[in-house]
Formats: C-alpha cells, structure tokens, sequence
C-alpha cells in the first residue's frame, strides 16, 4: 500500500514547506523530484534484496574455508580471493565426480534439446498450418497436460521406465523430460508460427515455388527468434530438473548435475558451503546466460492469452 | 490410442472454421502429429491411467517385485481421508499456497507499478535484480538460502548478532516448521515475484495513457486509477498470474524437499507433493500415495480448469 500511493504519503509534508514560497509551477517540480527520489530509493533497495542471495552465492564461493566459518561476515574476497572451492568441488574424489555429472547433464538435456525440438517443430505445424477434426482437441489437452504435477506420476513413471530397464540410463530419463516439456515447447512454438502469415508461403507458391519450398525458403528463417526462445526453455528444464532424476538415476556414476549438488550435504559431516556455493555457480552460470537471451519471450508464452488486450 | 484418433481424420470438415481456413488435408496435419502424439500417450496418458489403476490396488515393494496386485476397490481413497496425517499435509499445502501467492502477487503488482513510474536507468536495475532472481535454478537457490540461513555462519543470525545484540548464532531457522515455512515462503517469493512483476509491467503498459490523464485531471487519487483504471485493463492477466500461481505453489517440491534436506523435520514440514514421494518412494506404499496422487491431479485440474477455458477462448483456437 505504501508503493502504491507514495505521492500522498511521501510529498506531503514537502509540498506544505514549500508552499507559498514560490509559484506553483516549481511547487509541483520540486514535488516530483522529491516523489522520483523515493522511487528511486525503493528501486535500489529491491534491487539490494534481489540480488542479495546471487552476490552472496558468488562471493562466498571465493572465499577460503577459515573466512566462510567465521564469526566476522566477508562482504568481498579481496585479498582472500581463492578457486580452492571451484577446485574442491569439481576435482574432490571423496563426493560423486563432478565431471561425469556433467557429462550426464550435458548429453540428457542435448538429447531433451534435439528431440523436443523437432517433435514440438512438427507438431506446431499441424496445429497452425492444417485444420483437422481433433485440431482444437489437442491444442486443449496440451494445455491441460503442462497441469498434471509430474510429482504425483513419479511411481508410475518410475515403474515404466523400470519394466523398460531404462532405469540409470540417458535415454530413460530423456524420455521422461521430453514428455514433461513437450507440452510447453509445442504451446510457444504454435504462438509464433501462428505469427508468420501463411499468404506469404502462399505468394511464394504463386511465383512458382514448390510448397516445401516456400515453407523451407520463406517461412522457417522467420521462425528462427521462437525456435531459439523454446529450445532454451528446453534446455533450462532438462538441466535443472531434480525430482525425477533423484528416482531414475540412483547410481552415483549416473547422477546429473542437481543430484550431484546434493552430495555435498552429508548427515555424517559438517556442510562444506564454499564448495557447495561453487557448485551451486557452476550450475548456475548457463541456465543464467541462456535466460537472460530469451527473458522477453519468457513472459509472453504462459500468459499469451490474456495478454492480447 | 491413436489409432482411434487417425480414423476420425479422413472426416475434415471446414463448417466450424474459426481460423481462416487451411489447405484440407486427410493424412499429413496427423503424421506430423504422431511422434508427439506418440511420446505423449505412453510417458503422460499411460502413466495416469496406471496411477489410477494402482489407486484401486494393494500395491506394496512386494507387487513392484512381480507379486501380483491384489484388487481392494476404494480402500485406500477410504484410508487416506480418514488419516488426519493426510488432512495436515493438505491443509498445510493450502495455507503456504495461499501465503506465497497473496505475496507473490501483491509484491509483483506493487513491483510493477513502480517500474511504470521509475526512469530507464532505476527500471533497468530493478529488471537485472528480478531477472537474476528468477533464472537462479530451483535447487540452487534453496541451498542458497540454505547457506543464507546457516544455522552456525549464517549471514542472518550473524546479523541479528550484531543488530539486536543478543546472541542469535548457533539459532537453528529449519528446526522449527513455522520458520523452516518462513524461510520457504522467502525462497517461492523470491523466485516467484519477477514473473508476475515482469508480466504486469508489460500488462500495465497496455492501459493507454490518456484515460489515466483524464481520470487525474478530474481528480482520481492514485489508488482510485490503479483499481478503477488499471485492474479493469488487466483483469484476466491478474486471474491468469493468479491460477498460474496457484498451481506452482501448490506443487511445490524441488524447494520443500531440498530445504529439509538442509535442516527440516519431514514429518512437520511435508507439503502434499513431497508426502506422495515419502509414502510411495520412500517408504513403498505405492497404493496408497497413488490415491493421493490420483485426488492432487483432480485437485489442479479442478484449479487450472478456468485458466484452460480462458486461453482457449481468448486465442481463438
């Protein structure tokens, strides 16, 4: 509420020191500036609180053992500056290898990537490009699909992947992803194929191009900004998703990344948070650097519906 | 299931065509839906028709094993809504959901409506915090917060230290629910905020400038034009963020379970998805978590039936 109407609460008292000092038009100046200086205040505090866990995450993964315990809080490395816990973290023998986590990680989401891609590709065409009896059925059980919690299949889906012996393996889980992202990715991609007009495919055609080739030629480069934006979201998924890792992958050699993060806590011993900070960066850094490419996509896709006014 | 689907396709019609119509086509709008249809049915329809299924069986380690599952009707529908474990569990997921999106809500609103009045520069500051908080991945940011929250070199009880004087270090946040939900309620709402702030913003944008002009020079408070003005403008923006929100946090699991990883008690912090995954996974009553699971999917399908309705009718399909 305080946000929400600042001018009253905020200028008030400015508005009446001021009063009678001058004409009204400084009156009312000065009134905004000091109403823009709040703003500005309450812009660089929700910065602060934002960003807070990001910074704290980054400098504490810099930062030697003897300073992350310590009674005195370090707010910059400085000096102390330190990769010992990038090293602990990736080479430490005694925790699950980092290095084959990542190799899991990176193959499991590749494939997610690729497949999802191409089905979510074809899929969108039919949906947007073709009208079919059960058109409008589908779009609805796509919708519906993305409401299912994944917790609540976690059994069966654990007991089919089990009877296909796929338990451990990359391409078990894969499958399990693909169908927990498809939905989504044929959603958005639907949303911007929908957008290139398909007069233009059919101008092409009047000038004498074939119709695979007008769609090849004419409409698939402008599709590139949607393909690009639905791929990430496939790949921010796949990497990040724990719950159904922690049931398919139970062996330590077959763990990926988020499984991996989670070694570093044992019941027996006390938490190594530098190496647990820089493995939580680690995972951190390319879900952020893809993030921040497609983030104006992001908001669009869920809500695409009620944002056309 | 699909083979059903395909003999319906030669039957195009184009009466009911809301859409400028598409070249008619029997066989290829159904093959290029196959593969999806394919991954669909067998990892999404098979698996629920499965969890329903097993709701109706005794289902322990032992059938999982190959020992076949014996029929017991609505035995554990009837077992699971006589447990008061059960309604505990349900009551809490509803009371933290509810917290989490009346917060996440009223911060992304408030969030987004002091971005419509800052400058380029103060908006691109806030925009990077949001964003950074937002692409932090789940699991991270709960051991984050974790680390945040330490009971021994916890930045916050160091703080508190120093701030209040007393003696906060070694004060354990997790072992105490209300806080280890405290705690959680920080973390959704951190990582919940930036969409609904982002996606206000670019819905607030839309409200065109001269009604909100016209409504002051006739005197509207500030308060008056966000609720007269601006919340009609974006009402269904407002119900959708709203069931969206619902939704996730009412399925929350990667940070509930995570953060009792951390430091929780399970018993007195589980939420429904991570109670599922403690009956079935964890301790092999696969029956009885199905019919749980079977009740959570009615429940979000109930909750995300308006949101389903919504965008269906308002893209046009």
């Amino acid at each position: 509420m305080s946000t929400l109407n600042p001018t009253i609460a905020g200028t008030a008292p400015s508005a009446r020191v001021s009063a009678g000092s001058g004409p009204r038009k400084t009156r009312e100046g000065q009134r905004k500036k000091v109403t823009n200086a709040i703003y500005s205040v309450i812009a660089v505090v929700v910065f602060l609180c934002s960003v807070f866990p990001v910074y704290w995450m980054i400098n504490s993964s810099f930062l030697p053992t003897n300073l992350i315990r310590n009674k005195d809080l370090t707010f910059f490395p400085g000096s102390s500056f330190t990769l010992d816990n990038y090293h602990d973290a990736i080479f430490n023998q005694e925790r699950a290898p980092f290095l084959p986590a990542l190799g899991n990680s990176v193959m499991v989401t590749f494939f997610v990537l690729v497949i999802s891609m191409i089905l979510a590709f074809m899929a969108s065409l039919a949906v947007t490009r073709f009208n079919f009896k059960g058109r409008k059925a589908f779009i609805i059980a796509i919708l519906a699909v993305q409401m299912i919690p994944g917790e609540a299949m976690m059994i069966s889906i654990f007991r089919i992947i089990d009877g296909w012996q796929l338990l451990n393996t990359i391409i078990g889980l894969g499958i399990v992803y693909l169908s927990g992202v498809l939905p989504f990715t044929i959603w958005t991609l639907r949303g911007f194929v929908a957008g290139v007009p398909a007069e233009l495919e059919e101008a092409a055609m009047i000038d004498g191009c074939s119709r695979s080739k007008a769609f090849w030629k004419i409409t698939f480069p402008l599709l590139a900004p949607g393909l690009v934006a639905t791929g990430v979201f496939a790949f921010i998924q796949a990497w990040n998703e724990f719950v159904m890792a922690l049931i398919i992958m139970t062996r330590p050699e077959s763990m990926t990344l988020p499984l991996w993060l989670r070694t570093f806590q044992q019941a027996t011993q006390a938490t190594n948070w530098g190496g647990l900070m820089a493995g939580s960066v680690l995972i951190a850094i390319p879900v952020v650097v893809f993030f921040l490419i497609v983030q104006g996509r992001m908001t669009g896709g869920l809500v695409s519906g009620a944002v056309k006014g | 299931m699909s083979s059903s689907t395909l003999e319906s396709s030669p039957a195009v019609e184009l009466k009911d065509t809301l859409k400028p119509p598409k070249k008619p086509s029997a066989k290829l709008p159904w093959l290029l839906l196959a593969p999806s249809l394919v991954v669909l049915a067998v990892m999404v329809g098979y698996p629920l028709a499965n969890l329903f299924i097993m709701s109706f069986q005794k289902y322990e380690r032992a059938q999982l094993m190959g020992v076949p599952a014996e029929w017991v009707g609505f035995k554990n529908y009837t077992d699971t809504l006589v447990d008061p474990v059960f309604w505990t569990v349900l009551a809490r997921s509803f009371a933290f959901m509810v917290v989490c999106v009346v917060l996440t809500m009223a911060i992304g609103i408030l969030l987004a409506l002091l971005m419509m009045r800052l400058n380029k520069f103060f908006r691109l500051l806030v925009s990077v915090g949001l964003l950074l908080a937002w692409a932090m991945p789940a699991l991270a940011a709960v051991i984050v917060w974790g680390w945040i929250f330490d009971t021994q070199y916890g930045v916050v009880n160091n703080i508190l230290t120093t701030l209040t004087g007393d003696n906060w270090m070694g004060h354990s946040w997790l072992i105490n629910p209300w806080m280890f939900f405290l705690v959680a309620t920080l973390i959704l709402v951190w990582q919940g905020v930036p969409f609904v702030a982002f996606t206000m913003y670019a819905g607030l944008t839309q409200v065109p400038t001269e009604v909100l002009e016209a409504a002051s020079l006739d005197g509207a408070t500030p308060a008056q034009r966000f609720r007269l003005i601006m919340v009609p403008y974006v009402r269904s923006i407002i119900v959708v963020l709203i069931i969206l929100s619902i939704i996730w946090d009412l399925r929350v699991f990667t940070q509930i379970f995570a953060l009792q990883g951390i430091g929780g008690i399970a018993e007195k912090t589980n939420t429904i998805g991570v109670y599922i995954y403690q009956m079935g996974m964890a301790q092999g009553h696969y029956g009885a978590a199905s019919a749980i699971a079977v009740i959570l999917v009615f429940i979000m399908m109930g909750i995300s039936y308006y949101y389903v309705r919504q965008t269906v009718k308002e893209e046009e399909l």
